[in-house]
């Protein structure tokens, strides 16, 4: 009979989490589950909508990533329409993808995970959140609010809001770029690049001091996936799937993500709402991989733009194969915001930007659409069938953070191993579960949790049932 | 017009208005200025009284009436809102969108909807009753138009549009109740009707996203009316 250890709710994520440990006998940790709690059901009430209410219906799947759902779900309805659609749109997409990639990460790094890395994880729970840190070092939380900052509104100077906008359509974007916004937009690039200079220049030298997380933070073989463009370079809105191995050589490149269910299963677990992705050819779960700015980094050749083709060449020296720790999602967060920043000035900088040419109309001219693209979180695949009228009859959506559900598993494992024992509970310990979820920056719902506001227990349970502890904060 | 105008004496809110023969207290009330809601009504074609919003109080009677079906007569005291009446004007718009799915953020016509900005207008922020939300199967099969009857209010513009202005009358209402469906010809998909002619008054006399065009994504599809006024000057012209 086993003890089993619950941390719920698990707080500093996006979305509803509970970690089990469980315990043998001799109070040693033998397994842990994260059990994601609720169930959305998007994919059935879906079915019998018009394909064109599809990229706002699925945004709303999320308010920190509406945009990326938008951007799958628009390349979805491009296929069902069977158009080609306007250079210009899709560079407008790639914009608003990467002002989302800036706010996202933006979010996860500094209000999200840097208490953790800048206060400690042992830090009291009412110091170790963002107000806390504000006391502790004001720059970082500044830079940091400016940075998620400049990243909404660029999504807003595009689409005319922040969250949900009703921007992409189907055959692309339903309003050119205002030249004014454009300029607004430029004439903030250098001061963003500021910042995450500043911030890399901050965290690179300090990753010393974390190498104990570095060593137990879901640091294990898997694979890595996700989009490469054509010449291996990294990609968010378009291009091919490449595959590598812990060693970091290429399993398969230039996978057409159409046929992503070729390759990729997904395994039902009777403990979790969760789906665990897998790649088939490797079976369940041995198929495991991450997505997301570590897979991404991992996988790509270059970046093609100049200053985070400097810190990718950096970033790849910090392992012989590929980067395995999860830690250094944070590191990859960083420097794909320098990434994006580079590549929305090159975006914009192009004259054709300006066009009015943004949508293709049509109307169903193929009864089935699959949509990929690089959300924050890793590789989005939204997968439509409809009827001759348009209307949707099946819908299948394999959420980012999904695909890092059998990798963040087995992460939680590890940390759990290291730092829980049973003989005694601290909160200490318990907070390094929670972080090494951190790490995967998973979007398990739809919103933003405030900070700490979520309560906490953890109870420890004897074999014949009593409760032997608990442990609790409360909202 | 009449020959022999009849002038009606009567005060709308206190204020002291007139009304040829055979005018309602609405028509009268939108000639002085005086903001009466309504959602089923449309100028142009004819007045049913189907939303009850207009309902207003006259002097003398505990019973509310619908302005926009009710004569005026001489010597009529009308009050067009108090706490009785607002009260039961946002009940009325908080039962429709109790009733069917009104979810506005994920509406083609969200931004461009005649029942919310009647909502926001009444002040409505909560609905107090149960969402019953039954479930009814969008109708795509015209090339150029689709109705979504969770998006319809039963308001029956469509209807009167169709059948007063067109003439086609290729729309009406079918069941009772919560079950009530606004069909086209004997309930066959729109787009094997024998007698619509494609025109698409219906879809932009309809106050909500429940008529609209194909093709238009969340928050596109704005209605125009201006055709309406003009349809209306050429028929009295003709007669």
């Amino acid at each position: 009979m086993m003890q089993k250890i619950t941390i719920e709710r698990v707080t500093r994520i996006e979305g509803h989490a509970r970690v089990n440990i469980y315990l043998d006998e001799d109070g040693s940790v033998a397994d842990a589950q994260v059990s994601v709690t609720q169930v959305r059901g998007f994919e059935k009430f879906v079915e019998g909508r018009p394909f064109y209410e599809m990229p706002s219906l699925t945004a709303r799947t999320c308010g920190i990533c509406p945009t990326s759902h938008l951007i799958a779900a628009g390349k979805a309805c491009d296929q069902i329409l069977s158009v080609r659609i306007p250079p210009t749109a899709i560079a407008l997409r790639r914009i608003m993808n990467l002002g989302q990639i800036i706010q996202s990460h933006a979010l996860n790094f500094f209000y999200l995970s840097a208490p953790d890395l800048l206060l400690g994880m042992d830090a009291p729970v009412e110091k170790r959140n963002i107000f806390g840190l504000a006391q502790k070092d004001r720059q970082i939380v500044q830079d940091g609010i400016r940075l998620r900052q400049f990243g909404q509104q660029v999504i807003e100077r595009l689409a005319g809001k922040r969250i949900h906008p009703a921007w992409v359509v189907p055959g692309g974007v339903n309003a050119p770029l205002a030249p004014e916004a454009r300029e607004t937009i430029l004439a903030e690039i250098p001061e963003m690049l500021g910042i995450i200079r500043r911030t890399l220049d901050w965290y690179k030298p300090g990753l010393n001091q974390y190498q104990e997380f570095i060593r137990t933070f879901a640091n294990f073989p898997s694979l890595f996936l996700g989009l490469v463009g054509k010449d291996g370079q990294l990609e968010h809105y378009h291009g091919r799937i490449r595959i590598v191995t812990p060693r970091g050589s290429i399993l398969e490149d230039n996978l057409d993500p159409h046929d992503y269910m070729n390759y990729i299963g997904e395994a039902v677990e009777p403990w979790s709402y969760l789906k665990s992705p897998y790649f088939k050819p490797m079976g369940y779960p041995d198929g495991m991989y991450r997505v997301g700015p570590l897979a991404r980094l991992n996988i790509a050749t270059e970046t093609g733009t100049p200053l985070a083709d400097q810190e990718l060449a950096e970033f790849h020296c910090l392992d012989k194969g590929a980067v395995l720790s999860s830690f250094h999602y944070h590191y990859a967060r960083l420097i794909e915001i320098l990434y994006s920043i580079e590549m929305i000035e090159q975006l914009l900088n192009d004259p054709d930007i300006l066009s009015k040419n943004v949508r293709a109309t049509a109307g169903v001219n193929s009864l089935e659409g699959v949509g990929v693209s690089e959300a924050p979180r890793g590789t989005l695949f939204h997968h439509y069938k409809v009827n001759e009228e348009g209307l949707v009859q099946w819908a299948n959506l394999i959420i980012a953070s999904g695909n890092n559900n059998l990798a963040m598993n087995k992460g939680a494992l590890q940390v759990a191993r290291y730092y829980v024992k049973a003989d005694r509970l601290q909160e200490g310990m318990l907070n390094r579960v929670e972080a090494v979820i951190r790490a995967f920056d998973p979007c398990l719902a739809c919103s933003t949790h405030a900070v700490g506001q979520m309560p906490l227990v953890i109870t420890l349970h004897a074999p014949d049932g009593k409760v032997l502890d608990t442990l609790s904060r409360q909202a | 017009m009449n020959s022999n105008p009849v002038v009606r004496s009567f005060t709308i809110d206190g204020i002291q208005v007139s009304a040829a023969e055979g005018e309602t207290i609405l028509e009268v009330a939108r000639q002085n200025d005086i903001e009466i809601p309504t959602l089923c009504n449309l100028e142009g074609i004819s007045s049913t009284g189907q939303c009850r919003l207009c309902m207003v109080e006259v002097k003398g009677t505990n019973r509310l009436i619908p302005s926009c079906a009710t004569v005026a007569e001489e010597g009529m005291e009308i009050v067009t809102s108090n706490e009785r009446i607002d009260k039961y004007r946002r009940m009325i718009v908080e039962l429709l969108f109790a009733e069917r799915n009104h979810i506005c953020a994920v509406c083609v016509a969200n931004g461009h909807c005649d029942l919310q900005a009647m909502a926001q207008k009444l002040g409505v922020t909560h609905i107090e009753f149960d969402y019953l939300h039954p479930s009814f199967q969008v109708d795509a099969s015209h090339p150029k138009y689709e109705v979504d009857h969770n998006r319809c209010i039963l308001c029956g513009r469509c209807v009167r549009v169709c059948d007063e202005i067109e003439g086609a009358h290729t729309r009406d209402f079918r069941n009772r109740g919560i079950n009530t469906l606004v069909i086209t010809d004997f309930a066959t998909p729109w787009g094997e009707s024998q007698t619509c002619t494609s025109c698409g008054k219906c879809v932009h006399v309809c106050p909500t996203g429940a008529l609209a065009e194909k093709g238009k994504s969340v928050a596109e599809m704005q209605k125009r009316r201006q055709f309406l006024p003009y349809l209306v000057m050429r028929r009295e012209g003709a007669k």
